[in-house]
């Protein structure tokens, strides 16, 4: 990378190779130890969150949704491949981009409209917006856009976990950014000291904000932290949800056996800026517009939705039934959004503590 | 029973009585390190329950926050308040907002035990006490214990308590002598300040080690034939005004005493309170308060000595009211 460019001497190394290259990774995914219903749901999974985001991305553009919106766009097999090994017993915690997480373990379409809107319909009633989604009855047990501040709420889920003693475990998910955080390096010293059931996922999209890796970080991939705390870790192409499923299933059999915390780095991509719907602007100072569309031919859904095809478990026109499907779910999740009401000004002070004391 | 006997008979209490509280933080395996209070708890009640930490300030605090969503009852503790600096987000951010921003229908009910530990020439990074910016937070109880029973039964009632709340005991009380009392768990929610000492010419409103100050004091003055009457706040936030308003309406004096500092501090709220909720007719003299003087802790002996208030500023504070 032409540090004249940046005005930065990192002396980076890109230690990612092929799994950071947009031209690699294009092509079909590996169907051979997968069945076809399995694949075909994940594809459903992942095109409802593609289609729900889409719909969020509009309601922010138009301005009826106010709260700020980071969409994962391009992401979301990562999320889907993750929780194909979850329950809803365990304990996910998100971050600010997590509308993925979120609806992949099932969340609710009304609820997470009906929070962007601030409505009481909401997931977290209307107080809380895009970023502070929460669905415990499918185990999501928050999300907060202060960078990293989740990875040790969800250790210490983790150490919950533990101390019950039933096979439960937590996952925490964060992006590249937040490996910038000490925050990451005391939670997985944490996490491995005590042998805590914890996953630590890391969406590893190449950017914080408006920097590229190259300008934040030596090396380009995050499981060297996982190294250094002496944790199992899985780096992988974060656009195949067979792969990231794969991997996930090994380190969650560790963690539930009582065998300590694993750590999985998901490489991928967000087609839209840092935060709102745009393509074109707040996506960093040297995304090149070339970029973006070679990570288009990286696309986890129409890979995955190519493999089924050529395997003949899906018509050709398959990924556009289930658009068509899921898109007539959100138009109907957004009225009922739109007509709920908005929380009472009495929760303002309400909230504040628990009700009746102690 | 002594302040610090208080604090681990509060612990020693909690771990008997509810399986689900445990302790995190560094030290606690120590001898030393947090004082008396602690002492052999881990010997009795397993190092499972009572876990020494890494210094690992911020990521402790925020697992406390996390296992605390799941039905335990975390104590973490930060042998300084001056260390727990570095957690900060934790419990502004994460513990007094969840609640609030979830839609009130999760509440991390964990303790964040601090400890002020000051003088010794241990200087400016090892002597603070930042009460003040921490009751300032709303969603965040704050709870300042000043006598032994109160070290033990407001651990205890944190500790039940469904909110979060940051428990801040002081070294400086650890050896004073309380008469033991039977345990009582108290709902912490209707806990707010007490009249320590009766009297009738002014009102001296403190908490924590501020409240021994006050108490000296008013020895001090009785045999000056002056009256005061001691408050302890207690619960710092939320705060109930009324106890505090009621004494300055008898007395028509308030005198507020905080080993914080003085801009943006906790006396100057005790002072704003009582002057908005009582007419000016009610004063026989403008509040004042003692505090420290705005600058960092020193080391060197004469200048701490200069530093820290003594009864003495105190008594001629109040002196200066009548
Ligand atoms: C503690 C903190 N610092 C800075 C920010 C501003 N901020 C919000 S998101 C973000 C980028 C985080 O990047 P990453 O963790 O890689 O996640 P991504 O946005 O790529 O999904 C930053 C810097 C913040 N929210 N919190």
């Amino acid at each position: 990378m032409a540090t004249e460019e940046c005005g930065y001497a990192t002396g980076f190394r890109d230690t990612l190779g092929a799994l950071a290259n947009p031209k690699a990774f294009t092509g079909a995914i590996d169907l051979a130890q997968v069945e076809s219903g399995w694949a075909v749901s994940k594809l459903r999974e992942m095109i409802r969150i593609r289609v729900a985001e889409e719909f969020v991305g509009e309601l922010s553009e138009s301005g009826e949704a106010r709260c700020p919106c980071h969409l994962g766009i391009g992401q979301e097999a990562v999320a889907v491949g993750v929780s194909a090994h979850l329950k809803s017993s365990d304990r996910v915690f998100g971050a600010h981009r997590s509308h993925s997480h979120y609806l992949a373990l099932g969340g609710g379409l009304t609820e997470l409209f009906g929070e962007v809107l601030g409505k009481e319909i909401g997931s977290s009633k209307g107080m809380g917006g895009s970023m502070h989604l929460y669905g415990p009855e499918v185990g999501f047990h928050g999300s907060v856009p202060i960078v990293g501040a989740t990875i040790p709420i969800a250790t210490g889920a983790g150490l919950a976990c533990k101390m019950d003693g039933a096979g439960g475990i937590a996952v925490s998910y964060f992006g590249d950014g937040a490996a910038e955080e000490g925050l990451l390096h005391e939670s997985l010293n944490m996490a491995s000291i005590l042998k805590l059931p914890v996953i630590f996922v890391c969406e590893n999209n190449l950017f914080s904000s408006h920097l590229d890796i190259h300008l934040r970080q030596p090396q380009n991939t995050i499981a060297r932290f996982a190294t250094a705390h002496a944790m199992p870790s899985h780096t992988v192409d974060g656009n195949d949800v067979v792969a990231v499923a794969r991997a996930t299933e090994q380190l969650v059999a560790r963690a539930r056996k009582g065998e300590g915390p694993g750590f999985l780095e998901a490489v991928t991509y967000r087609w839209r800026g840092h935060v709102g719907a745009k393509e074109d602007i707040d996506v960093g100072v040297r995304r090149h517009p070339e970029e973006l569309v070679a990570w288009k031919h990286r696309d986890p859904v129409r890979r995955l939705a190519d493999s089924l095809i050529a395997r003949g478990a899906m018509a050709v026109d398959g990924v556009a039934k289930i658009t068509e499907e899921m898109s007539a779910d959100c138009t109907e999740a957004i009225d009922r959004a739109r007509k709920a009401p908005y929380p009472p000004v009495s929760n303002l002070l309400d909230f504040v503590y628990q009700r009746g004391g102690k | 029973m002594t302040y610090a006997e208080g604090i681990r008979a509060g612990f020693g209490y909690l771990f008997k009585t509810y399986p689900n509280v445990f302790a995190i933080g560094q030290g606690l395996w120590s001898p030393w390190y947090v004082g008396a209070s602690m002492t052999d708890l881990d010997k009795e009640f397993g190092r499972e329950r009572v876990i020494d930490s890494q210094v690992s300030e911020l990521s402790t605090t925020g697992a406390a926050v996390g296992a605390s969503l799941f039905g335990y009852r975390p104590i973490v503790i930060h042998p300084r308040i001056d260390f727990m600096l570095l957690a900060v987000d934790q419990i502004v951010n994460q513990a007094a907002k969840w609640h609030h921003m979830l839609g009130g229908q999760v509440s991390p009910s964990l303790v964040i035990r601090a400890i002020i530990n000051r003088g010794g020439e241990q200087g400016a990074q090892h002597s603070q006490a930042l009460h003040s910016w921490f009751a300032h937070i709303p969603g965040l109880r704050v709870v300042m214990p000043a006598t032994a029973t109160d070290a033990r039964d407001l651990l205890i009632a944190a500790t039940l308590s469904n909110d979060p709340v940051l428990y801040i005991d002081d070294r400086w009380l650890y050896d004073w002598d309380d008469e033991a009392t039977p345990i009582v768990e108290l709902d912490l929610a209707r806990q707010g300040p007490l009249v320590r000492r009766q009297g009738t010419d002014l009102t001296i409103a403190a908490a924590s080690f501020s409240v021994r100050l006050a108490m000296q004091a008013a020895e001090e003055l009785a045999k000056q034939g002056i009256s005061a009457e001691v408050v302890d706040v207690r619960v710092l936030n939320p705060i109930d005004p009324a106890p505090i308003v009621e004494s300055v309406r008898k007395t028509g004096r308030l005198l507020a005493v905080d080993g914080g500092w003085r801009t943006c501090g906790f006396a100057g709220e005790l002072l704003a309170l009582a002057s908005e909720s009582l007419p000016s007719s009610t004063w026989k003299s403008p509040p004042r308060r003692v505090t420290l003087v705005d600058a960092p802790a020193p080391t060197s002996k004469p200048l701490e000595d200069a530093y820290y208030t003594k009864a003495s500023d105190v008594v001629a504070a109040a002196q200066s009211l009548i």
